[in-house]
């Protein structure tokens, strides 16, 4: 049976909905095993055992998460030797596309990133030139080294919890390496994460520096906000909450489009959407080209009568 | 004026030739690859480029000896990639280009790529862009450092250079999620940079005439050492097995709002059974 190494980077308190899916994928896989660069708690750890793995790796070393990617990269591979893993799943963060990257190149393996499906064979599936075509593609060596993007494969439920094992690498460190010399850590909203919500509110140049009635129809709905370039550029919203091309890819259930025009580079980050509704003063905005439902008119009246509906419903 | 300065900075900035977003992009049913008619400078190594032209600027200018050198592989018409950057200010460039580079994946882009930077190398830096906006993976940048072995910062938000104890050091700033790091490393190194960085410049008249006078070195496979199966298909750790066009999302219904917009919004998540 084929063994999957699973890298779970930055493991928080407890597991979070990707790192499930994470895990549920690697089990209907083979027998999966878990690499983690960086401590995790008890808890975590539990959860990793609820879904039968039976070992972890860990690098001997502490330095490994403070030299970026490189670090990360030489402790994934020898853990990928040590468990004789012959696929290897990660996270699609960019962090984690470059950590695969290099592994790859360290093992002679091939990546594939943005899967979002994948056959019993290793047919992985995925979206190119801005989600306009889908792609099948295989890795052709040994070790298959795959990001899978979030909300793509189901989590199944987790089984009792219970404690793996942890077995020590050791890991030689690059010498010539990028350091982390200062980490300002960002607030937390509060608010579902981009990439894993099921609804996300997006506004743009349109929203005119205020956010509140996208915030406000956001948490009736239970979902993120995110933004175009033009309102991050604006500062109007962290750029984090970018959506697009160069900010994030994203495929919730329902996408709410409020002021913005629609560019392909925003549309790039949405277009998989299930359901995508649209509303923008201007009848010809390209964006409506893809709503579901387009409403033309004002945001700042729209939304708060969409929101006050919700609440008015119960809902 | 020290050695380390007296030299110069020697910069390479990777530059890719991709289909133009703006049209409709396709891939050939033949060999699954990307189709390359209209094809410009991939808008996102415009910010590579850029933050090159600036770090010379910041540290001395053409006086200082900087070299910068606009860097492509591919087809025949991938040399217009090159063009565009020597119009908006590199002073010299090359083109890497093989019939076999053809269906080259990641991996395959990466080895041709480090084979090409050493031959021509050393250089005290490598600029790309954060990723190319055919292909989308970010993974070459990354796997350009692990081949080169050299310190990596991916996704720069922010980069400068500093000369001290002989030395050249880079600190860039890159952003995550959930915290902003700052990042330091010795030269030589590689760097990605975002389209946060900076806003790249165009070419005016006189950089379009400065360029017809500056040089590109074509080369081959041979040139830089590597074998045919080294590279494109063959050399390739992935394959493309098929490739369809996503059927286009078809408009749904549009409305005016006549006052009870929201009520309809709502009504309408509703009935899809999103509330
Ligand atoms: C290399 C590169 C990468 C890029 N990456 C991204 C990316 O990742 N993500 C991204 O989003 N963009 C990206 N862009 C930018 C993109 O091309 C567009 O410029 C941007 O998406 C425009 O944002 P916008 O639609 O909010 O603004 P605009 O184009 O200015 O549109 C604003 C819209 O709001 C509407 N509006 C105004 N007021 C109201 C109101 N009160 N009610 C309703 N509607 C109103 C207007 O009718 C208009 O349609 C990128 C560009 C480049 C060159």
């Amino acid at each position: 049976m084929t063994t999957v190494l699973v890298f779970l980077d930055h493991p928080g308190a407890s597991l979070a909905k990707s790192e499930r899916e994470l895990l549920s994928l690697g089990a209907s896989l083979g027998e999966v095993a878990v690499a983690l660069a960086d401590e995790a708690g008890p808890a975590y750890l539990d959860g990793v055992g609820s879904y039968g793995v039976r070992e972890y790796y860990r690098p001997e070393t502490g330095a490994v998460s403070e030299v970026l990617v490189a670090g990360k990269a030489a402790f994934l591979a020898e853990a990928v030797r040590a468990s004789g893993a012959g696929v290897v799943l990660l996270g699609n963060a960019y962090e984690s596309k470059e950590i695969a990257a290099r592994l790859g190149v360290r093992l002679g393996a091939g990546v594939i990133t943005d899967v979002v499906a994948l056959d019993s064979d290793l047919t992985a599936t995925k979206s190119d030139f801005a989600g306009s075509y889908t792609v099948n593609c295989r890795v052709t060596t040994d070790v298959s080294i795959l990001t899978v993007k979030p909300n793509s494969f189901e989590a199944v439920e987790a089984g009792p919890p219970s404690t793996p094992r942890e077995v020590p690498v050791p890991v030689e460190l690059p010498h010539a390496v990028a350091r982390v010399i200062g980490r300002v850590d960002k607030p937390v909203s509060g608010r579902p994460d981009l990439s894993e919500a099921r609804v996300i509110v997006a506004g743009g140049r349109g929203v005119n520096g205020d956010f509140g009635p996208l915030e406000e129809l956001a948490d009736a709905l239970g979902g993120a906000v995110g933004a175009s370039r033009a309102a991050t550029d604006a500062g109007w919203i962290e750029h984090s909450a970018q959506i697009g091309q160069t900010g994030k890819t994203v495929s919730p259930q329902l996408y709410i489009s409020a002021g913005i025009s629609g560019a392909i580079q925003q549309k790039a980050g949405m277009q998989t959407s299930k359901v995508i509704v649209a509303i923008n003063k201007d009848a010809d905005s390209p964006v409506f080209e893809i709503a579901d439902f387009g409403i033309v008119g004002d945001l700042f009246t729209v939304l708060p009568q969409a929101t006050d509906e919700i609440r008015k419903r119960g809902l | 004026m020290d050695e380390a300065t007296a030299g110069g900075l020697r910069i390479a900035v990777l530059v890719k030739h991709v289909p133009d977003a703006q049209f409709d992009r396709h891939i050939s049913g033949d060999d699954l690859t990307t189709v390359r008619t209209e094809s410009i400078l991939s808008e996102l190594d415009e910010y590579a480029l850029e933050a090159a032209l600036q770090l010379v600027e910041a540290n001395g200018g053409a006086a200082g000896g900087h070299r910068v050198t606009a860097i492509t592989m591919g087809p025949a018409a991938a040399v217009n990639a090159v063009k565009k950057s020597l119009q908006i200010g590199a002073d010299d460039g090359v083109h890497l280009t093989d019939e076999a580079l053809t269906g080259s994946d990641a991996s395959a882009t990466s080895r041709a790529l480090a084979a090409l930077l050493r031959h021509l190398g050393p250089f005290d830096l490598v600029l790309t862009g954060m990723a190319s906006t055919d292909g989308e993976t970010s993974l070459v940048p990354a796997q350009l450092a692990e081949r080169l072995a050299l310190p990596q910062v991916t996704f720069a938000a922010s980069l400068e250079l500093t000369h001290e104890d002989g030395g050249w050091k880079l600190v860039a700033r890159r952003d995550n999620d959930t915290f902003a790091e700052t990042i330091e490393a010795p030269l030589p190194a590689l760097v990605s940079v975002t389209d946060q960085i900076n806003e790249p410049r165009y070419p005016n008249f006189k950089g379009i005439m400065a360029a017809k006078k500056k040089q590109i070195q074509v080369l081959s496979l041979a040139d830089v050492g590597l074998q045919p199966d080294e590279v494109g298909f063959a050399g390739s750790w992935t394959k493309v097995e098929a490739a369809a066009p996503r059927p286009p999302r078809s408009q749904g219904t549009v409305i005016t709002d006549e006052g009870d917009a929201g009520i309809r919004l709502v009504d309408f998540l509703a009935g899809q059974k999103l509330l």
